[in-house]
């Protein structure tokens, strides 16, 4: 019954996206209205069609149907309920059910939002939605249906990854990041659209914009929920290893993070219309390449990629897209020829053009980090890895540039006016940079790297937090307001600027985080009898013997440890190992305490009668900075976007105001 | 709304090849540090006997070496947190040094991924040691499940 039911919800979507995208293409090229109509009906249905099918996947989970495919694969009757519901995303099918709901409702929020909307742009943009719609549901009807029938039926599951129900964030982080990989498809429709319809000006910019930095908010906040999750989880300590999965989020999160610096630089200069373009399309290609290399198994061996048929759609639809849209890049060169030009060196867009020269040479070197391994084993027949080194090497002279460029672009003006005073905004700047470092030194840094992220965040922080210091200073001369009030008018005035200084401070805040809790890292490792204690820098850590806990889905074996900082008591930590039924080796969850310096505890081994514990503590400086960085950079973004939004229409409702007989034109998405 | 018309060609012509000769030589200049660093950090994963068909190339690079922990040859020593065992792949057997506590499940017969380099001395140093575990569900043999290992561990002796 669900089986059958399931199949043609994903079917009947399939088919309406298919239908839609047709008529959304008809009614742009015959200027069809009726038409257009029953495309943008298509996109609400089929909205609630994938909604009724992800309720009724969550369902089955609940009461344990395992006479669908899925079901029998995630599924257990010893998984508590919390983990059975978010089982939804813990494999293939099941996340590409999910990823087809996602689409489906950002597909209707751009119509809704939208509805106003005239010209042929939005409709060729309307049907490349419909038609990344039909590729996932497509992969939902034939290689990944999650509501295959199951014979004969089994009567219990395996139950989901081990790894992916011993966290509670494990709830957020893949729901937050899909939002962000999908959303990227809003700009690449819109980028289509315009190239489509032939309208290459910069309405297509201005009206996406938003929708990049909604995606790109979601994004941030998915990889930081990822790190944050292999924080808690993996037990080395770590939360970045360069590996291909995480590589798959950051690499998109590049290229936007491009895409909204450039598009600011058309907007008010008219100029890199073919990049915005070009980064749009390679944003939404390497969501794509991100999904494929981390659902398709692709990671572990070519070979295991050859067993699975979903690669190969993948493979197929990421080759139309590239050539689809080169073939319309290229059709479309002699109108993009773009007249603006660069009128001073010193300007904010020269910056923000090195700023996108940074983040694309930073995506090919994490691109070709990431994919040498499957070309070398594909062409060459080796199996290598490309170490960590290579990433770390490798990306720092970006990171402190665009550091150095964060720092240099809020304080340079647009076009060429030389502001006075310029020199004195970077005096201050210097000094800081110059102070951090001399500060670290002291402070008995000796990492060079280390050493210069603190200087060049120290430059950063300053300028960034000067944008707000002058303009909140000159409205208390001017106006005779307090602080607050002052500060509050001036981020109020304009909360994209604003907004977007804030998460440069986040920026700056998770770079020191991570340049802190990477150098000034130590270790210590220990096996402890009960009563023993071993020092870890100022922590004391005293054995107090093994325990075990039976639960329903798993076994889990823990250590006590009580914990006391330079003599003073902190209490009891418990790392644990915990054993699944399916998977041999545990899964750990090490205990951490965060503060100013994390405590970090892993429990390694321990003898099966409690008489010995090996014990792993790890001593890690500021880490608690990258998670509240990660935050800020979100929450300033969201600022930008909310009350921009707010302030948009404040504005036009205003105008429309004083010019009564514009509001008969109804234009207001 | 650009001020171009300002220049004259002669300097935009001047400016554009200027900038066409930097650009291409920071594409190479990146090129190439990206070629060498990638090639300074590529490890290789090798059995014990690829290894030994290297010859003299097989000491001190970057290795990760697959194979099974050799029976009975496990030395481990929890106090000094030093670990001494044999990995072979049937053909040939290496001697592997790792400090630290090994993986829980490490143990005689088990299919391990040791990353590290052959020194001089001929036995491998190793900096990361993990244990291969396959995908494929196994119920577990009867007094091997932890509840069975562990119930030393259960209440009441709860610590």
């Amino acid at each position: 019954m669900r089986s059958v039911l399931g199949t043609s919800l994903s079917v009947a979507a399939l088919v309406i996206a298919v239908v839609g995208m047709v008529i959304a293409v008809l009614a742009a090229r015959r200027d069809n209205d009726r038409l257009w109509a029953s495309a943008k009906w298509g996109a609400y249905a089929n909205l609630w069609i994938m909604l009724i099918a992800n309720l009724l996947m969550v369902q089955a989970l609940l009461v344990r149907d395992f006479s669908l495919s899925y079901v029998a694969q995630v599924g257990s009757w010893d998984t508590p309920t919390f983990f059975t519901i978010i089982s939804l995303w813990a494999a293939l099918e099941g996340s590409l059910l999910f990823w087809g709901l996602i689409t489906a409702a950002l597909t209707a929020a751009v119509v809704w939002v939208h509805r106003n909307s005239e010209g042929p742009l939005f409709r060729y943009a309307l049907a490349t939605l419909f038609g990344v719609g039909v590729f996932f549901y497509l992969l939902l009807v034939i290689p990944a249906n999650p509501f295959s029938p199951v014979f004969p039926v089994p009567t219990d599951g395996p139950g989901p990854n081990p790894l992916l129900q011993n966290h509670p964030l494990m709830a957020i982080h893949p729901p937050i990041l899909y939002v962000g990989y999908v959303g990227m498809m809003v700009p690449f429709a819109f980028a289509i659209g315009a190239l489509l319809s032939g309208k290459l000006d910069n309405t297509w910019i201005t009206l996406t914009r938003r929708w990049t930095v909604f995606a790109w908010i979601f994004l941030s906040l998915g990889v930081v929920a990822g790190m944050w999750w292999s924080y808690e989880v993996l037990g080395w300590g770590g939360y970045w290893a360069w590996d291909p999965v995480e590589n798959a989020s950051f690499l998109p999160w590049l290229t936007a993070t491009a895409l909204i610096h450039s598009a600011m630089v058309q907007e008010r200069r008219g100029m890199l219309g073919v990049w915005n373009l070009t980064l749009a399309i390679s944003t939404f290609l390497l969501t794509i390449l991100g999904t494929f290399m981390t659902r398709t198994g692709i990671l572990s061996s070519v070979h295991a990629f050859a067993e699975g048929t979903v690669g190969s759609y993948f493979l197929v639809f990421m080759a139309i897209t590239l050539v689809f849209s080169v073939v319309l890049l290229l059709g479309r060169s002699e109108e993009l020829k773009t007249p603006g030009s660069l009128d001073s060196v010193a300007s904010r867009e020269t910056v923000f053009l090195f700023n996108n020269l940074v983040l694309i040479a930073f995506t090919f070197t994490v691109l070709l980090g990431t994919l040498f391994p499957l070309l070398a084993e594909s062409f060459r027949g080796v199996t290598v890895s490309v170490g960590a080194p290579f990433f770390n090497q490798m990306t720092l002279p970006f990171i402190v540039a665009l550091l150095f460029l964060m720092g240099v672009g809020p304080a340079l003006p647009w076009g060429k006016a030389m502001k006075d005073g310029l020199e004195k905004n970077f005096i201050w700047a210097a000094g800081a940079m110059v102070a951090a470092a001399i500060l670290s030194i002291l402070l008995g840094v000796r990492n060079v790297y280390a050493i210069l992220a603190f200087a060049f965040a120290a430059f950063a922080l300053v300028t960034n937090v000067r944008e707000y210091i002058t303009p909140v200073r000159a409205r208390m001369k001017a106006r005779g307001e307090s602080v607050g009030t002052s500060f509050v008018r001036v981020v109020f005035s304009n909360p994209q600027r604003y907004g977007g200084y804030f998460s440069h401070l986040g920026v700056v805040v998770m770079a020191v985080g991570i340049a802190a809790s990477s150098a000034m890292q130590t270790t210590y490792e220990q096996t402890l009898r009960p009563g023993e204690s071993m020092q870890a820098e100022d922590f004391t850590l005293r054995f107090d013997g093994m325990w075990a806990q039976d639960q329903p889905q798993r076994f889990s074996v823990g250590a006590t440890l009580a914990v006391t900082k330079n003599g003073r008591d902190i209490g009891t930590m418990e790392p644990r190992l915990n054993y699944y039924p399916t998977q041999e080796d545990p899964v750990p969850t090490p205990a951490v305490r965060s503060r100013m310096t994390d405590l970090y505890i892993v429990l390694m081994a321990f003898q099966p009668d409690g008489s010995t514990a090996t014990i792993q503590a790890i001593v890690e400086p500021l880490v608690i900075w990258i998670w509240i960085g990660g935050v800020m950079i979100a929450l300033g973004a969201t600022f930008g976007l909310v009350f921009g939004i707010r302030k948009t229409r404040g504005d036009r409702r205003r105008k429309r105001e004083r010019t009564p007989e514009l509001t008969t034109t109804g234009e207001r998405s | 709304m650009s001020d171009q018309s300002n220049d004259t060609p002669p300097t935009r012509r001047r400016w554009r090849g200027a900038s066409l000769v930097g650009i291409l030589a920071l594409v190479g200049a990146f090129g190439y540090l990206l070629y060498g660093g990638i090639g300074d950090n590529l490890v290789y994963y090798l059995t014990p006997s690829e290894l030994a068909e290297r010859g003299d190339a097989a000491y001190e690079t970057s290795v990760r070496l697959g194979g099974v922990v050799v029976p009975e040859s496990v030395q481990w020593d929890a106090d000094a947190l030093d670990l001494r065992f044999t990995v072979g792949d049937g053909d040939t057997e290496l001697e592997v040094h790792s400090r630290g506590a090994p993986p829980q499940m490490f143990r005689d017969g088990i299919e391990v991924l040791v990353e590290g380099r052959l020194a001089a001395s001929g036995i491998f140093e190793s900096t990361s040691l993990m244990v291969k575990h396959s995908n494929e569900y196994r119920a577990p043999e009867e007094g091997m499940r932890p509840q069975d290992l562990y119930q030393d561990l259960l209440a009441p002796e709860d610590g």
